[in-house]
Order: C-alpha cells, then structure tokens, then sequence
C-alpha cells in the first residue's frame, strides 16, 4: 500500500534548532551564524569584531572546525567566553552540535553569540542551529563568480562581507560584479567591503552589528 | 559528506510511518529535492543503499524528483519560476519574493506491506 507521508527530512534538525531559537529568545541574544570558505578571514574577522566591541557587547563564541582547536585558542586570548567543535568529519555544524555547547555559557550575562561555521560555501547554508541570521564572508581571491556557483550560500545569508580588499590591485576581481550577481540572488543583501588586514570598512560592519544587538533588546 | 546523516533522518522517518500501519516490507520510497537544496542525488542514493544494505529495508527502491524553484511575488502575487537563481519578479520587476519551492528536501510517499 501506498502512503502519504508529506514531511521534511530535516525536520528532526529544525526542531533542535527552533529549540535553541526559544532559549536565545529568552535570553534577549543575538545569534549569528558565520560562514564562507575555508582561509576567506572568519577568524580573523572576529578577532577585530570582539575587539572593537567588547567594551559595550558581551560577547560569546562557537568555534566550528573539523578537526583541531586553533580557532577557540585564538578567540580565547581575547578573554571572551568560546567553545570548539570538533566535529571529526562532519562538513557543517547543526542544532544538535550546537546546542551541546550550551553548558559552558552564561546566555543572561550574553548580548551577542557567534557560531563560526565550518569553512564550506556548500553545506552549512542548508542547516539552522538556531541563529538570527547568516552572515557570509566571500573573499576576493576567491573569485567573483561565487554567487552563481553557490546561489543557496548567497540566498540564506542577511550579510555578506567581502573581505581582503586591500588585495584588490593585485587579483581579478570585479566589485561591481560581485555585487550585482549577488543581490540578484538575495535582493535583501546587506553588503560590507572590508579589510581585515588594514581595518577598512570595519567600523559600519560594527556599527551595523551594534544597531542589531539594540534592535533585538528592543524587540524582547 | 553529510548525504549520509540525512539518509538516516529520511530512514528514521520512514520506520516511523512504517510501526503507525504496522508494515514490515519496504517496497519504494518518494521524495522531492529542492533544486536549490545543497543535496546531491547520487550522493544520497548511495547512502540510502549503504545504510538499508543487509536491514529489513533493503532492496527499496529511492525515487527521487527534483523540485525547480519557484517564487511569489510579494506585490503582484503572481507564481513564476525562478530562472538563473534570479529572486526578480517576471511580471513586474519586485525584489519581495518568497520562495515557495525547490528549497527544500521532504519525503512524499512510501509503498508498504
């Protein structure tokens, strides 16, 4: 016999991270989900942020990597709280990985959480862990056919940061297009053109992430 | 490749379904993949074989369609497939569009005894 069944496989990970969703909502915070290839400057990206911010955000992070914990090392010498995944082979991190770290966070005494993804265009824009929004970085030694190529990455993320322009003189790389291929895929894009390296274009990405923690206190 | 981890979710649904009508035999299995879904057909067909191999499950067969994407309008509400992954409203021209398929990944119907 035949039978309908009409239900989405990921459902028991959409569950998870509707959960973690209600917790984060009790607890006023925002959560990002942070995102790009591997080497595009997601680490790096948040060194500077926690930096700039740590004055007037409290700050947590999750460090997602396959293996090793050089990124949680990094992070820690910025005395903000951090826990590494090491998820041993999985490609992206999803609710359940993320909600086992919760133990060794204060969420009351938070304003702003940051999941680091694993370092993949692919595979971490198809799960939810329970964040506000996605945040993608695309770096511009990576070429900028990357929307077309990678269209979920583009259409699930709220931000995308292009990062190492102070490169831009020495790689083939066009803003315009980027930009253009981009927002035709995700109209509602926000974009930032920063440098790690130099700090250029750092202070509205802090600025456009201060309005948003304010703007999710507000919302409680 | 994590076609493996949602080869499982889809098989522990099915066994769900299967205790409801108290079925033991698993004939075939239908499911949509949304085009712009980050899953690869092969990839999940082959993990779907691995992990039935040598259970009650085994020798189903995985029917797999593939959903394009299709998008509302916001404005005109007219229903238009989204072509070269353009989020763009055919008739007039809105960026307000909701994806109303080909994005995600569910289970349609199973063939029991």
């Amino acid at each position: 016999m035949k039978i309908s069944v009409v239900r989405n496989i990921l459902e028991a990970n959409d569950r998870i991270a509707q959960q973690n969703r209600d917790l984060f909502d009790e607890n006023g915070l925002l959560v990002i989900n942070l995102m790009s290839s591997p080497g595009a400057g997601k680490t790096t990206l948040l060194e500077k942020s926690i930096d700039a911010l740590k004055g007037d955000l409290r700050i947590g992070i999750i460090e997602g990597d396959v293996q090793s914990s050089q990124d949680a090392e990094r992070i820690a010498k910025k005395g903000v709280p951090v826990v590494q995944i090491n998820t041993g082979g999985a490609c992206h991190l999803d609710g359940n990985m993320v909600r086992d770290t919760f133990g060794e966070f204060n969420f009351r005494e938070m304003d702003l959480l940051v999941v680091e993804n694993v370092g993949n265009l692919v595979c971490p824009a198809e799960f939810r862990v329970g964040e506000d929004f996605k945040v993608m970085i695309l770096s511009v030694t990576e070429g900028d056919d990357k929307p077309t190529k990678y269209p979920l990455m583009f259409r699930e993320s709220k931000v995308l940061l292009i990062n190492k322009i102070d490169l831009l003189p020495y790689v083939d790389f066009s803003l315009e297009r980027i930009k253009e291929d981009s927002l035709k895929i995700n109209p509602h894009l926000t974009v930032f053109q920063i440098s790690c390296k130099t700090g250029e274009g750092l202070e509205d990405w802090h600025n456009w992430l201060r309005k948003q923690v304010k703007a999710r206190e507000e919302g409680r | 490749m994590h076609e493996m981890s949602i080869a499982q979710n889809l098989i522990e649904i099915i066994e769900e379904e299967m205790q409801k009508y108290n079925a033991s035999i698993l004939r075939s299995v239908h499911i949509n993949i949304g085009q712009m879904s980050a899953i690869v057909p092969d990839a999940l067909y082959f993990c779907f074989e691995v992990i039935t191999s040598r259970t009650k499950l085994e020798g189903a067969k995985l029917i797999m369609d593939i959903i394009p994407l299709k998008g509302c309008c916001h404005d005109c509400k007219s229903e238009f497939e989204i072509k070269d992954y353009a989020f763009i409203c055919s008739a007039c021209g809105s960026t307000k569009i909701e994806t109303i398929e080909g994005q995600s990944l569910s289970i349609v119907e199973i063939e029991v005894d």
